[in-house]
Order: C-alpha cells, then structure tokens, then sequence
C-alpha cells in the first residue's frame, strides 16, 4: 500500500507541477494577477507531495519490503538502518527522486523567501522551476518509477553495493544535490529577467544569496565526496579525475565564475549578459551532468545504472530546457545591453579574467570529459583521457586566477591604478615569496612545484591582511572592535572563503609534494620505519559485523620508541554479496594523516601469517577538505548580510510599478 | 559577424555537443567492434613484472586458452573487476596473463601486492606500445585468445558477473574442446 501512495503522489505532484507552470506564465503575460497567485501555493503543494513520495519510497526500504523492485535490488534484511535509509538514493530511480525533492525543495524555499519579489517575477521564477519538475517527474515516472513492484515479492534483498555502505552515502549525495539543483534558482531568476527584459542591478541582489547558498553546498558535497574516496578506496587517493567527479566539478567552477559576476552586476551594473549567460551554464551543466552520470555514455566508476532508453529522455530534456533558454538568451541578450564601463585596471577587470579563467578551466574538464565520446562519434577511435591531461591543463589555468585573488579585492571599482596596487601590495608579495622560498627547506625537500602552490596560498593570505588592515585603517569608527563590526559580514564571508583556497591549495600542494607510501610485507610482530614513525603489525584478528564478516588487523604506530596510537585497519566481505572492502584505518591530525591499510595475506593461514599492509603518510591532507569547508562557511556568511533583506523591502515599493509595466510587454 | 549573431554562439556551441552526446548515446562506450576479434593476436616479447629478468612472448602461449587482461596500478575500474579476477584464478579454469599498461613496475607490484595477484604472469607495457597493437583505449580490458593465437573476444571496461559467466567463461570452455 505505502508504495502506491507514494507513486500517486508523485502523479499528482506532476500535475501540481504542470499547473505550477503553465498558470502563472499565462498569467504573467497576461499581467493577470490572480493567475500569477498560483505560484506560490502550488510550488508548496508540489513541495509536500513530492515529501509524501519520497517518505513512501523511505519507508519501503526501512521496513524491508522486497515487493519493491528498487528494494529488493538494492538493500538487504541485515543491511543497518541507516544504510537502509541511505538506500532511498542509492539506486538511480531513488537518486532521481532525491533530485525532484530537493527541487521542489529548493521551489518551496523561492516561494517562502522571496514574498517581498514583484508578483511578475516571482510567477515567472517558480513558473521556471515548475517546469523543470515537470521533466524530472516524467523521467521518474515514465523511465524509472522506484514503486515499481515485484511479482512475486523476493524473500531476500540482493543489498546496497558495499562501497555505499557507509556515512558518507548518508550525507554526501543529499548535500551534492542540494548544491546541483540549487542552481536551478539562479537559472529561473536568469530566465525569467530575460522574459521580463529586465536584467539590472536590483536582478543580480536578488539572485546573489540563492546562488551562494547553492554554491556552499555544492561546495561541502564535492569536499565529502572527495574524503569518502580517500577513505574507503583505500588507497588514500582524493580526487582521479572521474567523469561523474567531473561532472560535479564543472557546475561548481561556472557556479564560482557566477557569484563573481553576479557581485559586479550588483555593484556595478556590469557584465549583465554574461552574467544570465553563467547563470544558465552553470544549471545547464547540473543537468548535463545528470545525463552524463545516467545514460551509460561515459564509462565510469560511478556509473551504477545506465541505460541508453533513460539517456534518449535526458538529452530530449536537456535539449529543450538548456537549448530553450538559450536562444531566448540569443533574441533578448543584445537588448539588455552591456552594462558600466571600466578601465583596464580595475575590479571588474580583476574579476572578469578571474571568469574567464575558470571558464576555461571548466570548457577543458568538459573537453576532456566528453573528447572519448567526441572521438567516438567522429569515427577517430576510441580512448580514454585520464589524470595526467587535466594536471597538464588546469594548474596552469587555475594558478593565474589565484593570483587575482591576491589583486581582485584590493583594487578599485572602474579604475585603478597599477603603482598603488604596488604599494599596496608589496610587502605582502615580499612576504609572501621569502616565505614560498624558505618553508620547503624546512618541510624537508625543496621544489619548484612546492615553493609555487605554497607562493599562492600564502599571497592570498597576505594580500587579505593587507586588505582587512586598510580596511579598518580608513574606518571612521574608533576602537578596534568598533572598527571590525563596521564591515559587513559579506566582507568577512569573502575574506573567509579566500582563505578556504589559500588552506585548500597548501592541503594539495603539501600532500603532492611530501606524501610517503609504503607497501610491504608485514609479518606479525615485525615493524617497519615509515617517515619518522615506526609501524609495528600484531597480526589480524576475525570480528562480525552486522552483514559482513571481518579481519580486523591491529598496528601500533611509534615516534621514538613511545606509543602514540593503535590502528585498527579491516577488510570485510559482505554476506549478501561476497564482495570485499577494504577499511582503511586512519589517524587524522592536522599536521597530516598515517593511513593503514591491508591488502592480502601473503601466508596460507590468514589469521596468523603475514600481511602485505599499505603504509601511507599524508602531510596536511586535511586541509583539502578543510579549506573547501572554510569556503562554503564563508558563502554562508556572505549571504547573512543583512542588506539583502533590508535591500528587498526598500525596493519592494518602488518595483511593483515598474515591473508591472515590464509585464505590460 | 554581425551583432545580433554574437548572441547565438552559446546556443550554436549547445546544438554542435547535444549532436554529439546524441550520437554518442547510440554507441556504447563498452562494447566496441574491435577489428582485431578473429584476427591473430598481435605479437609481443614483454619483460614480466615479478620477474623482470624473463620475458614472456605471445608465441610461448601458443596452445593454450588464455586471458589478456589489461590494467595499471592507475586504473580505478580495475579495482572493480579484480576480486572477479582473483576468485576467477582460484578456480583454475582458464590463465589470465595482465598486460600492465603504461604503468610504473614498482606501483604495479605495489597494487598486487595490495589488491592480490589473479594473473599468471603480469607484463610490463611501459610505454603502451603493445597496448596500441591491441587497440587498447581504455583501461581495463579483456581478451580471450585461443590455442591458434586467434582473439575470439574483447571485453572493454571492467568485466562483470555476467559478462564472465555469461559470455567469457562458456567461450572459454568452447575453445578448450
């Protein structure tokens, strides 16, 4: 019974949705205020009923009930329940379900914040997101339905694959989605401005905080992901360059050029079109993304489920959304006109290359991504772009736009003037350069590679004292604290989110440029010196789990001859599958991690014989992840500025008549 | 280019790649016509990777049903398909030689040592040049040669369950009639 509800109340969230969008479009262009009305409260019916689905779907796979196709497949009576839980995405059907939610979520969220929007824009934004449901819930319906039943039922699920068995299956895909999809509002804002023609400052303000946000969790997805992978591969790896990694990657580097550009259209009134344009790439990617994870065109780690009949579905989609919303782009971009004037030497120089940049990085992750599909259909043969391409092309991009970053927020709006910035600057450069220069020696080896990835984290750094210090300098206010609160939080979200990098790059740079990997014999009782610490393996012992059995080795890690930690690393086989894991044991530090793991045993006699164990030490690995937090906390602490809020409601009054004039068109 | 045009570029950008992901939908990446399937396997003289004093050569194998799988310490699908391969070494129904493509020999023995050693011998293709007279494009993949040193099979990507048991392992036992 539960699934059916469910399913029913998917069919009539496609239906809400449908009203959602035709209604206030029609009313929109009609200037006809009551048709408008329906947005609102058809985005949060929408919303609820979607809930209704997936809390069905969830229900399903908590109380076991293999009737269900998707449940059956993919979770199992031992499985644990937050696993089982976690299931509810896992499969393909489930995940795209995952994604409808968390639009209509984020559709739900426009309708509750954004009361103070003129009643023309905020019908045409929702109708915008409304028709994007409308797509997501035909693909689940008519390709992927996850009520499916099963006749008759199996008395036995076949369990969640392994790898997904784990926290980060909780928490990773719902934070990825809420960054993917959120994207979704800037692109209706970006189309509904374009259907309105009116694209201007008070446009971008409202667009700012939705963006941010979705960026911040993109942000946090990404980052969880990449720890997932270093920790249950067990292999200690971070990020390999896969096409599902890049596919969350590129809305993430077009998402990062967008809420740049959206601050210049805000401040400035510039780069308008380009700003709609980045606001519909970065979606269009999100969506891009989807088909290229969900079609089986790439071959991937990552491809669970892939069927070539879903894949026909999501490229009709992605041509008809992304393709729509272009060539309205083409007839009303060169309407909307281009916006301030600036010199050479200004902010919005800084920022219009650090855009380009990141655009180029993302076009060469596309390319690289999709050149095997593009060979292959050119008849070229095929082959398979790895790791060694997108090292050899991005460093090279992405290093020039860190440099800006030291530059950007210390140069002037329209016109700057390069001796100041030089004055300004210098002793942080200075600073900066010795310091890139001399640390290596003391971390142990110097090279160039490491003196370069330390000169920019450490230049961002300086370059923001140097920025916060002139900052307070010129302030009006007496009192050092006085002084401090006299800036917005914006200001200090961007000083934080810059630092994110600058500790991101030294994670990356010092774990490139000092990581020690050991593989070797270890028989129980003999130790081995890695890097300072000495490994010592007492042999592995059998312990259960809940669905697996397991060995459980025990290592104590030494630093002259004192114990400092015991490591428990494992290797587990799961019953229903038989499939092995391995269990990396790792001590997290902030100076860096030792990370134990066990491959095979190399005796006869497991239990008692000798190991081969993987040794690893990961200098400062942490601060991957850490400055990617660092990033996100600082986009949420930009978007608490209060002048957003204040900003809707001044203008509220001023906008209602003139936004009834741009319906009147 | 006139004004109005500079607009389109992105819609024209989007046309040119929704064609190519169409065609490409029609392909799959996995299964891929090899030109080389009933053709003789193309011969090699390799150093082995665990002992890198002997070699191995494609004419040694000559009378013998065997596997080439192709892989490298580098390679994420691998570790997919390897448990397959080892419990497949455990049954002892059919060698599998690897090809270790384009692969640094320590981090080669590194991964067996990790992730267990299916394979009968492992030799090293640093340079990949053995692997483009395969035709090899992407890591991992599988060949079945028979006792003629005829290529009956290719698998690309990491095998599977079905594909092994379906596909691999009947051809297998057909050839060794």
């Amino acid at each position: 019974m539960i699934p059916e509800i469910g399913h029913f109340a998917l069919i009539l969230a496609l239906l809400v949705a449908i009203a959602q969008s035709a209604v206030p479009l029609v009313g929109a262009a009609m200037g006809e205020p009551r048709l408008m009305a329906v947005a609102r409260p058809a985005g949060q019916l929408q919303f609820l009923l979607v809930v209704v689905a997936f809390a069905c779907l969830a229900a399903s796979f908590v109380g076991n009930d293999f009737s269900v196709q998707n449940v059956a497949a993919n979770s199992n009576s031992e499985l644990p329940l937050r696993y089982r839980f976690a299931a509810t995405w896992g499969s393909h059907e489930g995940s795209l379900l995952l994604w409808a939610l968390m639009l209509s979520g984020w559709t739900c969220a426009v309708t509750l914040f954004s009361r103070h929007l003129p009643p023309v824009f905020l019908a045409r934004v929702i109708a915008v997101m409304g028709l994007i449901s409308v797509g997501f819930m035909l693909f689940v319906l008519l390709t992927s339905n996850p009520f499916e039943r099963l006749v008759p039922p199996a008395a036995e699920g076949r369990d969640l694959n392994p790898l997904l068995q784990d926290p980060g299956m909780v928490i990773h895909p719902p934070m990825l989605y809420m960054g993917y999809v959120g994207f979704s509002v800037a692109f209706a804002f970006a189309i509904a401005a374009l259907l309105g023609g009116r694209l201007d400052a008070t446009w971008a303000r409202w667009s700012r905080p939705w963006t941010t946000v979705a960026w911040a969790f993109l942000t946090i997805g990404i980052a969880l992901g990449s720890g997932w992978a270093y920790y249950t591969l067990g292999w200690g790896g971070w990020w390999f360059w896969d096409p599902v990694e890049n596919a969350s990657f590129m809305p993430w580097l077009t998402g990062t050029a967008l809420i740049h550009s959206l601050a210049v259209t805000e401040k400035r009134g510039a780069f308008k079109s380009w700003t709609v344009l980045l606001a519909i790439v970065a979606f269009s990617l999100s969506l891009l993304g989807t088909f290229l994870v969900r079609s089986g065109v790439l071959t991937s780690v990552h491809a669970f489920a892939t069927d070539p009949a879903r894949g026909v579905f999501i490229l009709t989609f992605l041509a008809i959304v992304v393709g729509g919303s272009l060539a309205l782009f083409a007839y009303r971009a060169g309407k909307v006109g281009l916006g301030g004037v600036f010199g050479v030497v200004s902010r919005e120089s800084a920022l219009l290359a650090n855009n380009i940049l990141l655009i180029v990085a993302m076009a060469s992750v596309l390319l690289g991504t999709l050149y095997p599909l593009f060979l292959d259909a050119l008849n070229l043969g095929k082959i398979s772009v790895g790791p060694p391409y997108f090292d050899a092309v991005f460093y090279p991009l992405l290093a020039p736009a860190v440099f800006l970053m030291g530059i950007g927020p210390l140069a002037r709006w329209s016109q700057a003037s390069l001796p100041t910035l030089w004055t300004r600057l210098r002793w942080a450069f200075g600073v900066a350069v010795v310091a890139a220069l001399l640390l290596p020696f003391t971390l142990g080896r110097w090279s160039p590679l490491i003196a370069a990835g330390l000169f920019l984290a450490l230049w961002i750094a300086t370059s923001s004292v140097v920025n916060l210090r002139d900052r307070l300098a010129s302030s009006h206010q007496t009192g050092l604290l006085a002084k401090l609160a006299a800036n917005s939080p914006s200001y200090y979200g961007m000083l934080l989110a810059h630092l994110g990098v600058a500790v991101f790059i030294i994670g990356v740079t010092l774990v490139k440029g000092y990581e020690v990997e050991q593989d070797v014999r270890l028989d129980v009782g003999q130790s081995v010196p890695v890097g300072g610490y000495e490994f010592r393996f007492l042999g592995v012992q059998p312990g259960p789990g809940p669905n697996y059995r397991a060995v459980i080795g025990t290592v104590e890690v030494r630093k002259d001859g004192r114990l400092i930690q015991t490591l428990h690393p494992e290797k587990r086989i799961y019953n229903a599958s038989g499939q092995t894991m391995t269990i990396a044991a790792i001590a997290v530090g902030i100076g860096g991690d030792r990370y134990v793991s066990l491959g095979e045993p190399l005796a006869a006699d497991n239990l008692g014989g000798a190991w081969a164990v993987r040794i690893y030490l990961k200098p400062f690995i942490d601060w991957i992840w850490g400055g990617a937090f660092l990033m996100a906390i600082g986009g949420l602490l930009a978007v608490s500025d209060r002048r957003y809020r204040i900003a809707m409601r001044r203008r509220d009054a001023s906008l209602a008549a003139g936004s009834a004039a741009a319906a009147a068109d | 280019m006139t004004k109005a045009l500079r607009w389109a570029i992105p819609l024209a950008i989007f046309i040119v790649l929704v064609a190519f992901l169409w065609v490409g939908l029609g392909r799959d990446p996995r299964q891929v016509p090899s030109p080389l399937i009933d053709k003789p396997a193309p011969a090699f003289r390799l150093s082995k990777l665990q002992t890198p004093d002997e070699t191995l050569a494609s004419g040694d194998l000559r009378g013998t049903v065997w596997l080439l799988n192709v892989w490298a310490s580098w390679c994420v699908s691998c570790r997919v398909e390897h448990p397959l391969l080892v419990q497949l070494a455990q049954q002892n129904v059919v060698p599998v030689y690897g090809l270790d493509y384009k692969d640094q020999p320590d981090d080669g023995r590194a991964w067996l040592a990790q992730h267990g050693n299916p394979y009968t011998a492992s030799i090293v293709d640093r340079d990949g040049r053995v692997g483009i007279d395969y035709g090899v494009y992407g890591v991992p993949e599988t060949f079945v040669i028979d006792k003629t040193g005829i290529i009956r099979y290719k698998q690309i990507g990491p095998l599977t369950e079905e594909v092994l048991q379906g596909r691999i392992l009947p051809l297998v036992r057909e050839l060794q009639r």
